[in-house]
């Protein structure tokens, strides 16, 4: 009999691929974990503090105490993810020594390496990655992230950049599969995108892993948007757990994701959740605020 | 052509919906009773069981889901979606459409890193099956009315009980048809004996 193998493309990419129409939440203990799983979460996240908490404590945002990972991982069964500072290779291998799921090589914490992301391909448990445009997702694919999500602007509560980048992403997708073959060297180096990535997407019709929305989803209307825009499913941060009911905001995000089409349907999922997040508008951040800029 | 649906709210949906086609059957995405009345076989995908659940309580689908297997329609787990079809599960009280006479263990082989892929031989299916697992259940034990058609080592990965079939891996995630192709022979063989019985 042939060994098992584990850590293949196929393996790390699939299990994204089974996140799809789902909604992943950021949790900070494990009761908020119970919540998320709870509500119809197919994902937590588990981190030290939400994104727009890590805006206003302000300092060096850096890997959870692995105490918080551990009590997360043993309140749900449903997959628990990380996030890890971008470049940091020993907080990316603690993180898969404990058994975490996935890890978010993420803009959200401070960066370790201001030059290179992690060679994510060296590593059996798979990573999610942010991107604002193709040039950028495809490096990191290039790099091993076996998924993408729009980076938006974490914290915000705000959709409009998560927008913007799902939007930029798709058309310049859009954009490869329609273009002829002789064109593509040229659209690499003008993308700062690895060849053999495009030629795979040109081939594919498509990205070779799932691409999420997050960074600034804070209502059900909001994740049935990015639905809508053609993301593969929704992370939610601060949106739930900064809502003023997160058991009701959790629920209906999962809903609205699921039947992100049936607007009647939307109107009820909707209704009565009380106070949503409250929202920063982005042309009040100072650009070293500006999270979405950090990735190279 | 027989009309194949695939459960809808969460999952590798687009996966077995290219299989489908792939195998030159009608694709139905189900999100609904309404759509569950249009098709004549159905895919429980993989994805998240305990999210799966939480749509089909909200949407009121767990009876008609329930139904459709009394009434003898085939019926296809891969996954999450054996999970949802399994009698009883380890460690809970309580099951979902619990019509495969079964025991499945969610999480079996531990977490995400433990994930891997392997061939296997599948009874009257295929040889050399790619199969993928992902923090995939097993199947603990099986009653005598189940067939087991694959095993993993020490493990039950996959059975077959009348119009019911399950396994713990995912065929949707390779361009492998094999098993799919089954899956629709049960259901055009679930249609004639229908005609049949008229």
């Amino acid at each position: 009999m042939t060994i098992n193998l584990t850590g293949t493309d196929r393996v790390k990419r699939g299990m994204a691929e089974m996140q799809k129409g789902g909604v992943i939440m950021d949790v900070i203990n494990a009761e908020q974990a119970r919540i998320a799983e709870a509500a119809g979460a197919v994902a937590v996240m588990a981190l030290e503090r939400v994104p727009s908490d890590i805006r206003a404590a302000g300092g060096v945002a850096r890997m959870a105490d692995p105490r918080i990972m551990e009590e997360v991982m043993g309140a749900v069964t449903i997959p628990v993810m990380a996030k890890a500072r971008i470049g940091h290779i020993t907080e990316a291998r603690i993180l898969e020594a404990m058994g975490v799921d996935y890890i978010d090589e993420s803009e959200v914490l401070t960066p370790a390496d201001e030059e290179y992301h992690l060679r994510k391909s060296e590593f059996t448990v798979p990573f999610v990655c942010g991107c604002k445009d193709l040039g950028e997702a495809a490096r990191r694919i290039g790099e091993g992230a076996s998924m993408l999500r729009t980076k938006g602007e974490p914290g915000t509560g705000n959709i409009v950049e998560a927008v913007r980048h799902l939007r930029k992403v798709n058309a310049q997708v859009r954009k490869i599969v329609h273009m002829s073959e002789d064109e593509l060297m040229t659209e690499a180096k003008i993308l700062g995108a690895p060849y053999d990535v495009l030629l795979q997407i040109k081939h594919a019709g498509k990205l070779p892993v799932v691409n999420f929305a997050a960074g600034g989803v804070a209502t059900p209307a909001d994740a049935a948007l990015m639905m809508e825009l053609g993301a593969d499913g929704v992370f939610v941060g601060s949106g739930i757990f900064k809502s003023e009911n997160p058991e009701k905001f959790a629920k209906a995000i999962v809903e609205a994701t699921t039947h992100f089409q049936d607007y009647k349907l939307l109107v009820e999922i909707s209704k009565d959740l009380g106070i949503p997040m409250k929202g920063i508008e982005i042309s009040r951040l100072s650009a070293g605020d500006r999270m979405q800029d950090r990735g190279w | 052509m027989v009309k194949i649906g695939v459960l809808a709210l969460q999952g590798a949906i687009r996966e077995h919906i290219h299989s489908i086609e792939a195998c030159e059957a009608k694709a139905i995405t189900v999100k609904s009773v309404e759509d569950l009345a249009l098709v004549e076989g159905l895919i429980l995908p993989g994805g998240e069981s305990t999210a799966m659940r939480k749509l089909i309580d909200r949407f009121e689908m767990l009876e008609p889901l329930r139904q459709f297997a009394l009434d003898g329609k085939p019926m296809f787990g891969t996954c999450a979606g054996l999970i949802l079809l399994a009698k009883e599960l380890v460690g809970y009280d309580y099951s979902h459409v619990g019509k495969l006479d079964a025991i499945v263990e969610r999480n079996s082989y531990g977490r995400q890193v433990d994930s891997f892929e392997i061939d296997l031989n599948i009874e009257g299916v295929a040889t050399d099956f790619p199969a993928v697992f992902i923090r995939a259940p097993q199947i603990v034990s099986v009653e005598e009315n189940v067939e087991i058609l694959a095993t993993h080592g020490d493990r039950i990965v996959m059975v077959k009980q009348g119009h019911l079939l399950g396994c713990s891996f995912h065929p949707e995630l390779t361009d492998d048809h094999r098993i799919m192709t089954y899956f629709i022979e049960m259901v055009k063989e679930s249609l004639a004996n229908e005609v049949h019985v008229k």
